[in-house]
């Protein structure tokens, strides 16, 4: 069977088996809908947080992005699995203890005031939607490359796909289908992981392989690949290139922004008791780390196989010397799809790969980006050795080569030369891990709205059924527009998740935590920490990104995806320091407080 | 709902100690991910990659911080659900020495 009948036959089988999980489980009531009746077991919660929380940036992305820039790349690892550290021990139990539906539920009772709620509502539908623009785009590309039609066709059908059953199944819906979805994607990730290991190392662990010895050799595979790395002028990929301080503002950033972002928080509304949100933080942050411990190993082995299979290698197969390879299959398939690209800078016929970018970026790009000249099929845009042409021109540096990030999980079953099938359930993968955290995503968006927006705020006397219509048509909506932003991404895939997390660190985790540690916290102070810290961090963003501000004029070289640390101590100075200045909380909120704190003798565990 | 103001006041030191314990627990446990993630995986790193994790060919910084931090995570999560529920089995049964049996939730 071919690669392509394989997809299909893989990704609508999951798709039929998602459908069906959604049609079973549809919500009947706003309780169901937003936090499915409260009645998950810890085990599957875990798992659902899991695949909600793995995104297509998680999936495609990451170890793409490791690959190419080593220990830098460490952010993502520390960042998106220590955050799970700070929501277990500072925030799960509590909220699961102050029960209700949603983070502005807490905001707003906390801080006595619809502003607050308001403020936090504005908030989460701006990190969701952010977030969401990421997953659209990851669910584009696999589509266009697997499925073979263009990125925007994709995030079309991918749109579809959630609609129905975000929409139709809401919280409980989507729960369940993400259990299926953590199992596709996990599967679709170790296959070939445990594959590449092999190759590389002869372990079967992936996990083990990464500290192990390179096949035929007595030197461990990261030495080797230091090594390679050296000879060809880069930064040595054990130690990277980032300042200390840029990697730890940026780890900061990713974890505190995990714990605050709406749609992991809102998991631990879902389980039964209070004990049981701490579980399933721990099985969340398992199921969770087996997929981030093999990232760095899939990076590692794939950076190894990428320099030796491509460095030096001639274009053209005939003009392969004696004991040299020609390229393989795969660059080609690739360039194919604009994901790789080539510029035969010094007229060898072989691809040298370097340091540095091999093109500029054509005037209005963004980011450097292949333009060619002509389609895949037209012999007028190949050059003298077959290559694909480009209109972008090309720099003075050495190096010829550009390979777009995400492609080195795309890739990495064609480059280890596994069969079809897993090649396929790659794809499956990805659209489980995309898929997933976009349905969770628009829940949120959809209960902010319905929920926070009309039935605590502007329409108090809504009906339980006009409610859950309310919901269902704020999904729809927020399908529509997640898509539109999918279809005009602000940039690569996880550096627009990276800007979510900045802005919930920035917004809600100090707000959250100090109104659970701390008592005096009032009204005033939380809303203007909001505020300030929201602000700050999105004028930083907007100015390095959007409005041309240079790398020297970075403040002490913290680059924009780092910013929400500083964001977190501006929001929380703000707050403290507003709230000493202000009259203390009402009574009853300061009875909220010590509830949430422990379990209360007479009622037992409140809400549930 | 209890009518005696004593043991009122009893539960609420109760509570009190209860809150205690677990602000002694979590920040024990944040140390901890300070150190793993922070510490040995950022800010120790290029000393700490002079050395090579016994039996494997891992920098010892690089592999804090794309491994071994992970994997620590995961164990403090697991000492804090252990933990955490003693501290409140702790509180259920000094709820139940002074309400009597039955008294707490």
């Amino acid at each position: 069977m071919t690669v392509q009948s394989w997809t299909y036959l893989l990704v609508g089988a999951t798709f039929a088996l998602y459908i069906y999980i959604a049609l079973r489980s549809r919500a009947g009531s706003t309780n169901e809908f937003y936090v499915a009746g409260g009645g998950v077991p810890p085990l599957a919660n875990g798992m659902a947080t899991a695949a909600d929380w793995m995104s297509a940036a998680s999936f495609l992305s990451m170890a793409g992005i490791i690959s190419f820039t080593g220990y830098d790349g460490s952010v993502y690892l520390l960042g998106w699995t220590g955050g799970y550290v700070l929501l277990a021990l500072l925030l799960a139990p509590y909220l699961r203890r102050f029960g209700k539906f949603t983070v502005p539920d807490f905001i707003g009772d906390r801080y006595y005031s619809r502003t607050a709620r308001l403020v936090a509502v504005i908030a989460a539908l701006f990190v969701s939607f952010t977030y969401v623009a990421g997953q659209m785009r990851g669910v584009g590309v696999v589509f266009s490359r697997f499925l073979e039609v263009p990125v925007n066709t994709g995030v079309i059908i991918g749109m579809a796909i959630v609609f129905l059953y975000a929409v139709l199944g809401g919280m409980k819906g989507i729960t369940y289908t993400q259990v299926a979805q953590y199992c596709v994607l996990i599967t679709a990730f170790l296959v070939p992981a445990i594959f590449l290991s092999i190759v590389s190392t002869g372990d079967v662990i992936p996990q083990l392989g990464f500290g192990g010895d390179a096949v035929g050799t007595g030197t461990s595979l990261l030495a080797k690949l230091d090594g390679l790395h050296a000879e060809l002028g880069f930064d040595a990929y054990t130690s990277g290139s980032k300042s200390t301080l840029d990697v730890f503002c940026i780890t900061m950033a990713l974890m505190v922004g995990t714990a605050g972002l709406p749609h992991v928080i809102v998991r631990f509304y879902t389980v039964p008791r209070v004990r049981d949100a701490r579980v399933s933080a721990f099985w969340a942050l398992l199921f969770i780390a087996i997929l981030y411990t093999a990232a760095p190993a899939v990076a590692a082995f794939s950076r190894t196989n990428l320099i030796e299979s491509v460095e030096g290698a001639p274009y053209r197969a005939a003009a392969a010397r004696e004991g040299e390879t020609p390229l393989p299959e795969w660059f080609k398939n690739w360039e194919d799809t604009d994901l790789i690209a080539w510029v035969d800078k010094n007229a060898d016929g072989r691809v040298q790969y370097r340091p540095g970018p091999a093109f500029e970026a054509l005037p209005g790009q963004a980011k450097v980006m292949p333009i060619f000249t002509q389609a895949p099929g037209d012999p007028l845009g190949r050059g003298e050795h077959g290559e694909r042409l480009l209109q972008n021109s090309p720099t003075a540096n050495e190096n010829e080569l550009y390979v777009d990030r995400d492609i080195m999980v795309l890739a990495a079953p064609e480059i280890a030369a596994l069969p079809n099938w897993v090649i396929a359930l790659v794809a499956a993968g990805g659209l489980a891990a995309a898929l997933s955290t976009a349905a969770g995503l628009l829940l949120v968006v959809s209960s902010a709205v319905s929920h926070d927006l009309l039935k605590r705020g502007f329409a108090r006397n809504l009906s339980e059924r006009g409610e859950l219509i309310a919901a269902r048509s704020a999904a729809a909506v927020a399908v529509v527009v997640a898509g539109i932003l999918g279809i005009h991404p602000p940039g690569f895939v996880a550096q627009v998740v990276a800007f979510a997390f900045g802005l919930a660190a920035s917004s809600f985790f100090p707000a959250i935590v100090l109104g659970i540690f701390w008592k005096r916290t009032n009204r005033a102070g939380a809303v203007l920490g909001m505020i300030a810290g929201l602000g700050f961090t999105i004028s930083y963003i907007v100015y390095f990104k959007f409005l041309g501000g240079t790398k020297d004029q970075l403040w002490f070289g913290i680059s924009p995806e780092g910013i929400g640390a500083l964001g977190v101590l501006v929001n929380t100075a703000v707050t403290v320091g507003v709230t000493l200045l202000t009259p203390a909380p009402p009574a009853e909120v300061t009875e909220l407080v010590e509830s949430i704190r422990a379990p209360r003798r007479d009622t037992g565990a409140p809400a549930s | 709902m209890s009518d005696h103001p004593t043991e009122e006041e009893r539960d609420r030191a109760a509570c009190s100690r209860h809150w205690q314990r677990s602000l002694r627990l979590i920040a024990v446990l944040l140390s901890i991910w300070f150190t793993a993630s922070f510490g040995c995986g950022i800010l120790l790193r290029e000393t700490l990659d002079q050395f090579t994790l016994p039996g494997t060919g891992f920098p010892l910084g690089f592999w804090f911080a794309q491994q071994g931090a992970i994997v620590i995570f995961v164990g403090l999560i697991g000492v804090y659900v252990l933990l955490a529920s003693r501290i409140d089995a702790e509180l259920d049964a000094e709820r139940e020495s002074i309400h009597g049996p039955g008294g707490s939730r």
